[in-house]
């Protein structure tokens, strides 16, 4: 297989060694679990924290005899995720076997697909950014493939003095495995890329993406060259689970392949891990060491094979994708770029923005969403499916200052309530006094009170027209910023004398 | 003494008397247990007896006679080889590595059997994992054919794999038997025998709890003392089945209607490459009477080529090692059966598969992960999935010309000695018993053994018939003709 290198080196993601500048190369191979009820070929249940071997049946067990039978919703959530990549669909794929023994490998197999995999090549985008000037890079990221395959069980080594123990509860369940191109340069784009699958995955409710649940795992392939140069030997980082680990790690790893180049070394092809306490990466296997898998088709199953009519059918119900979402919000809501790349990037925020904005200003809404309510949950170290304002009381706020009910800077402060205390934002406003004054009386009776109260100060904005908006202030103060800014401004002036 | 007449009547007959209330099933039953004890220490035919089990499903049986609710096997006490999962019940694949497993599960193919009210007499010995041709690599010992050459006391093997099943229908020490066949292993003990074995079309019995030899080749199928019972035994034995997704979703037919059915206007095809060198003059001739026989009762017979056949013995030796080896990588000592304590999970694993596996599950073992290994997957495996395509196509054609049926010897000669000196010393001369056999594995067709004849030691000899996939009735029809000219063949009872 030729690798082809898409990409021209950019001098700003080159790394700086001592004997001049490096480009790093990376490809990642990510591990995604598919959202199912049951596992790939049994019906065990896939549920997250059950108690050990609570969820697994004969087929996962690899009882003699056992035969695995596809779960098709599995094959459909391949399919899925394969149009979410903009990737080819193969109409005919085969399941092989790759042997190996390990005591959480029931069958002595992982049942995989090796030569012939669901989905064929595809692409995301993904942008990177934003830069100091607010401005994001968008970047192409090839997939090479995705196929499906068992997970294994999972061995605990930490239960009994000499023994390890083994849960199978994992063993079986489905996972897809994303194969990207070489076409990532730096950390950063490592990570976009990641983050961005993930949205992907998680808008196509194909894969939850949650990492510290073992239901995303990369293996990160990192290589070093010269500016230009071919590529360099590679270097597989194995299950790296986090998003900032996989940064951590490329950083670590291009460090060491330099140090090792520029010392006159040269680079073994090996698997490494990553060690989050230390920071760095340790070799676990040599090439020499990598196990020969044996795989050949497995015989219990046939080809899983679908018409074009399936995959059509599939098609037409996908939900709206980040890209997509973020070009509409832009175009019909008059979005900037920014906002509309923060309101995507997670499905639930960009859900919750709609339901906000349906109606109403879509820029006030974007406003109040991403500084507001996403502030205050960052701060509250809360996320978005346990928000405490629903879209309808944050939508009922930005009704009330619409209306001219409420002031912008009361409005903040009927945030904060709704958001600490809850409740109805309209009843609030009542019951706490809130309401802008825009009865003319009480606004002209205050005003007079202050022109009454500060004979020096007339006497001086005679002179200076602008010290009009100390005494709005003066009167906004004494309404408890409750009156209309703008109706007091004009009452202000009249009664001073001064032109609009 | 018992007597134990009872166990001579055929299924069929059987059946009759059942329902007719002229014998109970747990009468039959008893029978055949009685049977069983007087005769297995001699033929090391059964490795567990479940004689309570057994008097349990009679009684049931009985009762369900009574009512007026007998399945299509009521009361009909049956053998079962070792390799199909029976719940509570010894299931080891006549493995030591399977030491004391008991499934919590009951294979398709033998839930289908209860389901129709047949009765369990117990488990069968069998080649270990199904792979021999002489039941000699059982961890049971061998079981011993109940036949003997004329004026000799030498113990000769019933052939294999389902050695044991084949010589518990012949010996009378059940009514009839399933059995598996992956390369011959149902149609060659049964032509060692004198005894009638189907393998079916592959997808016709559900694979589903029948310990895996070779996944792509195995087929479960009957062993009986005539065709009628064959058919009347794999009616109830096949099913679709959506837990195996090789099974095949098609009507399962009325097989007993075709016994007895006429074959004239049939076409027989004989293929020229069977004739193969240094084939003993008896065979020859035994093949010969059957086209006679054929034609007499009115089928056209067409010679005809399979090309690809002397590729099919070295194809299979790699296809279904192959298999074999990674379906076999699941007894590792970690779950169930034999574990053998090591210094770590490595030296546990070793210890384990050395101490369960005997010499000849080794060997095969050991040539699958050869071939499948980089850089000989393309030169082995590769090569031999073209060869079966081939082999496939060759009969394809053959049938497509209009050939309804193919008749050829089943095995290259009679059952021979146990602990044979030539066999033991070269693999591959036991490896040639299934000459005859293994193409129709290869190609996923249905062929059945039906015994035709003595050798002149007074030995039985078997001819096998070839079908189209899923045209099982074609080989009970013809099947049938031979039996009905050859007439049936028992051993005389020595032990």
């Amino acid at each position: 297989m030729t690798i082809i290198d898409t990409r021209l080196p950019d001098p700003k993601r080159l790394i700086s060694g001592a004997t001049g500048e490096w480009e790093v190369i990376v490809g990642m191979e990510i591990h995604a679990q598919i959202s199912s009820h049951a596992k790939l070929f049994s019906g065990a249940s896939t549920a997250f924290g059950a108690e050990p071997n609570s969820n697994v049946s004969l087929v996962d067990a690899a009882m003699p005899g056992m035969l695995p039978v596809i779960n098709e919703e599995c094959v459909r959530q391949a399919i899925r995720t394969g149009l979410g990549l903009k990737a080819q669909i193969n109409h005919r794929s085969i399941f092989d076997r790759k042997n190996y023994f390990y005591p959480d490998l029931p069958q002595g197999y992982q049942i995989s697909q090796y030569k012939q995999p669901i989905v064929g090549e595809g692409v995301v985008i993904v942008s990177v950014g934003p830069a100091k000037d607010g401005s994001f890079e968008e970047i192409e990221v090839g997939i090479e493939r995705l196929h499906l395959e068992q997970d294994a069980g999972k061995s605990m080594h930490d239960q009994h003095p000499t023994m390890s123990y083994v849960d199978l509860n994992r063993s079986g369940v489905a996972l897809m495995e994303i194969v990207s191109k070489p076409d990532i340069r730096s950390s950063d784009e490592a990570k976009a890329f990641l983050t961005k699958l993930r949205t992907i995955l998680r808008y196509l409710g194909t894969c939850d993406g949650n990492m510290d649940e073992g239901s995303m795992r990369a293996d990160v392939n990192v290589s070093v060259r010269r500016p230009g140069a071919p590529f360099g030997t590679r270097c597989e980082i194995k299950n790296v689970n986090s998003i900032r680990f996989v940064g951590q790690s490329i950083e670590s790893e291009a460090r060491r392949q330099i140090a090792i180049l520029e010392d006159g070394g040269t680079i073994d092809q090996e698997t490494r891990l990553f060690d989050p306490a230390k920071g760095e990466t340790r070799s676990m296997r040599s090439k020499e060491e990598a196990h020969d898998y044996r795989y050949f088709p497995d015989p219990d199953l046939v080809p899983l094979e679908f018409d074009q009519a399936y995959v059509d059918a599939l098609a037409q119900h996908l939900p709206e994708l980040p890209d997509e979402k973020k070009a509409r919000f832009m175009e019909k809501l008059g979005l900037s770029e920014y906002d509309a790349s923060v309101l995507v990037s997670e499905k639930a925020v960009a859900d919750y923005f709609e339901k906000v904005a349906e109606g109403r200003d879509g820029k006030a809404a974007a406003n109040w969403v991403i500084n507001d309510l996403l502030g205050a949950l960052n701060k509250a170290g809360k996320d978005i499916e346990n928000t405490p304002v629903s879209p309808d009381q944050l939508g009922a706020i930005i009704d009330l200052i619409k209306d001219g009910t409420i002031s912008g800077k009361i409005a903040k402060d009927l945030f904060e309530i709704v958001f600490s205390e809850g409740g109805n934002p309209g009843v609030l406003v009542e019951e706490r006094g809130m309401k802008q004054v825009t009865d003319a009386g009480a606004i002209e009776k205050a005003v007079d009170d202050v022109i009454a109260a500060n004979p020096d100060k007339v006497e001086q904005v005679k002179a200076k027209p602008t010290l009009a908006g100390w005494f709005v202030g003066q009167v906004m103060k004494a309404t408890g910023g409750k009156a209309n800014p703008q109706a007091v401004n004009v009452l202000v002036k009249e009664k001073l004398g001064i032109d609009g | 003494m018992t007597d134990l007449s009872l166990t001579e009547l055929t299924i069929a007959d059987a059946r009759a008397k059942l329902r007719a209330g002229e014998v109970s099933a747990v009468e039959l039953t008893d029978t055949y247990l009685a049977a069983i004890d007087a005769a297995n220490e001699k033929l090391n035919a059964y490795v567990a007896v479940t004689a309570d089990k057994a008097r349990q499903m009679a009684a049931a049986s009985d009762a369900r006679i009574a009512r007026g609710e007998a399945g299509a096997l009521e009361g009909i006490p049956l053998g079962i080889k070792d390799l199909f999962a029976t719940e509570g019940v010894h299931t080891q694949a006549a493995s030591h590595i399977l030491d004391g497993f008991k499934p919590r599960y009951e294979s398709t193919v033998t839930a289908n059997l209860w389901a129709d009210g047949a009765v369990m007499l117990g488990k069968l010995n069998m080649d270990e994992f199904a792979m021999g041709s002489s039941n000699e690599t059982s961890y049971y010992g061998p079981v011993i054919n109940p036949w003997r050459a004329e004026g000799s006391n030498t113990d000769l093997v019933p052939g294999g794999s389902s050695g044991g099943s084949a010589a518990a229908v012949a010996a009378w020490l059940c009514a009839g038997a399933t059995a598996t066949d992956t390369g011959g292993s149902i149609r060659q003990p049964a032509a060692l025998t004198g005894t009638v074995g189907i393998k079916p079309t592959y997808g016709r019995c559900s694979r589903w709890g029948t310990v895996a030899f070779a996944s792509s080749l195995d087929q479960a199928g009957p062993i009986a003392r005539d065709v009628r019972d064959a058919a009347i035994l794999l009616k109830s034995m096949a099913s679709v089945d959506p837990k195996d997704t090789t099974s095949v979703d098609l009507p399962v037919p009325d097989y007993e209607g075709a016994v007895g059915q006429s074959i004239r206007g049939l076409k027989i095809g004989i293929p020229k490459e069977y004739r193969i060198d240094g084939m003993p003059q008896e065979i020859e001739t035994l093949w010969q009477k059957g086209v006679d026989w054929m034609r007499d009762a009115g089928a056209e017979i067409v010679e005809i080529s399979l090309p690809h056949t002397k590729y099919a013995l070295p194809a299979y030796y790699i296809v279904a090692p192959a298999e074999a080896s990674s379906n076999l990588a699941r007894y590792d000592g970690v779950r169930y059966g034999l574990r053998v304590a090591g210094k770590d999970i490595t030296d546990m694993y070793e210890k384990t598969r050395a101490a369960g596996f005997g010499d000849e599950v080794k060997r095969r073992i050991m040539i699958g992960t050869y071939v499948l290994s980089a850089g000989y997957y393309d030169a082995y495996y590769l090569r031999a999935q073209k060869v079966r395509t081939l082999i496939k196509r060759d009969f394809e054609q053959v049938f497509e010309a209009g050939v309804d049926a193919i008749l050829t010897p089943a095995t290259p000669s009679a059952a021979f000695g146990v602990a044979d000196q030539d066999m033991a010393a070269d693999p591959v001369k036991m490896y040639l018993n299934d000459i005859f056999t293994v193409t129709v594995n290869m190609a996923g067709l249905p062929g059945i053994a039906v015994p035709a004849g003595l050798d002149a030691k007074g030995l039985p000899l078997g001819l096998q018939l070839i079908g189209r996939p899923f045209d099982e009735e074609t080989l009970f029809r013809t099947g049938h003709v031979i039996e009905q000219a050859a007439g049936r063949f028992s051993p005389k009872r020595w032990w």
